[in-house]
């Protein structure tokens, strides 16, 4: 019997469900031109499909009294990848860290508004905060596996932060680490420590350890940006394997990197989402004059 | 009035006054530095030096396995009894400081907010400026009068004075683990408490023992907190902390007051076992502090 984490939270007010869909909501983009799916990636986590999108509702954010995020309404589709650019210190990493509330951590940090998983408000008041982490899960801009902890037992962490029986624990790691394409490179060392790896392998196994758990959403923030050109390819090409078994954003200052994951791009702003939009059309024919000039490089 | 000669270029400028005055300053200053710390590491080679010339004379087998008597004639006896209660006594007050200090540890540096961190970290130094003959004191109106002198309260009287350095040395270790490895953990849907015992006690883990091993090493050498508590004993073997405990340190006072020569080599030859156990328990723990260095380091 597979522990489902959202019989934990509590369902938001049906009525919800008639709200018109925000403006944030992609239209079917022309298709990113697929990477060839390894068989590795394809037989990890087969059984994970994407199937929970996210919704920002009015979502502000504060540092003390800065207001770094301000009434943002965005989505994220299952099956796509959306990507979040803009400027440094736009509020693109803040905005992300709410959404597995990461964000409350900071001390003086708080956050207004609702993000909906489905019909659920993860900030809402009987929601428990371990829980929303385990169903949305963060890749960090510079890799970070636990450095006491072997490659196996970082990718095993967060299945035994969720109690799961030791039996399943080694066929889980098997598969989240084949999901993350890193199964061959590491299948005969696996008990040596997580540090021994390259940056873009670590990189990997932090996004492996993210998979572990079967996440609905996984929040990548600036993944690549610590990496070398070689190692951000491997990950950019994962990512658009991994974007059929769970709900991905990325939060990106690369604007040609979004521009190859990416179906749906968001433009971030001052702490407010400028526009959003398919990938292709934000590039070449944007709406709004700002975003044009951020994606034309006549400021950054 | 023009001076015929070519201007000088201010880098081959031959050495002006104020140069030449500030090179030799600067020679002076290295050379009374390294004085210094010549100074500094002859003062500790010196005092290893004579009392292992003074000592060596008298270390036997007989001298390590015998009881003590301080008041037999001749060379007779040795620190048998001695080393077996300071064994006793500091093996007791580690159990109780250690575990204490590593909570206090965890507690101020996790869970504190930053006011109470600021408050607890300055009473434990407080508590660690207190003159171990003030302890000494204090526990023997607690414990000692009006009863009986025990190894139980000499080893109450090492367990405060071990209890700062191990807090304060357990702080500024768990200080040390990255923010992005607590991230981490807490990404994964793990508690605050599950994060601080399954991922950042575990990285801190070697400095920790290593502070533990500093304060054991400090306990041993303790001579005043025992002076009233547990200084008047028999010279046979004893291990039953409710009665006062023999311990090296007081053995080596008693020794070297005895009006017997012969006792004054054997205090000289308890000291050099007493500097011996300490630094080794130093280097273990150096080895361990530069282990525990070099794997934060690469988390970094």
């Amino acid at each position: 019997m597979n522990y489902n984490p959202t019989d934990d939270l509590t369902v938001v007010d049906p009525e919800e469900k008639t709200m018109p869909r925000s403006p944030g909501h992609a239209e079917s983009s022309a298709p990113t031109p697929a990477p060839p799916v390894t068989s590795e990636v394809a037989s990890g986590l087969e059984e994970m499909h994407a199937t929970r999108h996210v919704r920002l509702d009015e979502l502000h954010a504060y540092y003390g009294d800065n207001h770094a995020v301000r009434g943002v309404n965005l989505s994220f589709e299952p099956g796509r990848v959306t990507a979040i650019i803009g400027p440094s210190g736009c509020g693109k990493s803040t905005m992300v860290r709410c959404v597995n509330r990461m964000h409350e951590e900071i001390p003086g940090a708080r956050s207004a508004g609702r993000v909906l998983l489905d019909d659920v408000d993860l900030h809402g008041a009987n929601v428990d905060v371990v829980t929303v982490r385990r169903l949305v899960g963060m890749v960090f801009q510079k890799p970070n596996p636990f450095p006491t902890m072997s490659i196996f037992d970082n990718v095993a962490s967060g299945l035994k932060f969720t109690g799961t029986p030791r039996g399943e624990i080694t066929d889980r790691v098997h598969f989240a680490l084949e999901g993350a394409g890193l199964w061959s490179e590491v299948e005969g060392r696996l008990s040596s420590t997580g540090m021994s790896l390259s940056g873009g392998q670590q990189q990997r196994l932090c996004i492996a350890r993210a998979l572990a758990v079967e996440p609905d959403v996984l929040l990548m923030d600036e993944p690549c940006s610590a990496l070398d050109p070689v190692a951000t390819l491997k990950i950019e090409q994962l990512i658009g394997q991994l974007k059929e078994k769970v709900t991905i954003a990325v939060v990106t200052h690369n604007m040609q990197q979004a521009g190859r994951v990416a179906d749906t791009t968001a433009f971030m702003l001052d702490g407010e989402v400028v526009e959003v939009g398919p990938t292709e059309k934000m590039f070449t024919n944007p709406d709004d004059q700002r975003t044009e000039q951020y994606v034309t490089g006549k400021f950054g | 009035m023009e001076s015929t000669r070519k201007p000088e270029h201010p880098l081959l400028a031959a050495r002006s006054g104020n140069l030449r005055r500030r090179r030799a300053a600067n020679r002076g200053m290295e050379i009374s530095a390294w004085v210094a710390a010549v100074l500094a590491v002859g003062v500790l080679a010196l005092v290893i030096a004579s009392v292992a010339v003074k000592g060596i004379g008298s270390i036997s087998l007989d001298f390590l396995t015998k009881n003590a008597d301080p008041n037999a004639l001749g060379s007779t006896g040795g620190i048998g009894n001695a080393l077996v209660g300071t064994g006793i006594l500091v093996g007791l007050a580690t159990l109780m400081a250690v575990p204490v200090g590593i909570l206090v540890a965890i507690y101020t540096n996790e869970f504190a907010s930053a006011r109470s961190r600021n408050t607890i970290r300055y009473f434990l130094d407080l508590l660690n400026g207190v003159p171990t003959i003030v302890t000494g004191i204090f526990i023997f109106g607690l414990l000692v009068a009006g009863h009986q002198q025990s190894g139980f309260a000499g080893s109450v009287a090492l367990a405060v004075v071990m209890l700062p350095l191990v807090a304060r040395s357990c702080q500024e270790v768990l200080a040390l683990v990255p923010e992005t490895t607590k991230e981490a953990g807490l990404a994964l849907g793990a508690s605050r408490w599950r994060t601080t015992v399954s991922v950042v006690v575990p990285t801190a883990l070697s400095g920790m023992i290593t502070g533990a091993l500093l304060a054991v090493a400090r306990a041993l050498g303790e001579t005043a907190p025992l002076l009233f508590v547990s200084s008047i004993f028999a010279p046979t073997l004893a291990s039953d902390p409710s009665q006062p405990l023999p311990s090296v340190p007081v053995v080596i006072f008693q020794f070297s007051e005895s009006p017997e020569p012969a006792k004054h080599d054997q205090a000289w030859a308890a000291a050099l076992v007493l500097i011996a156990v300490v630094l080794l328990i130093s280097i273990v723990a150096r080895i361990l502090s530069a282990r525990m260095r070099r794997r934060l380091g690469a988390a970094r």
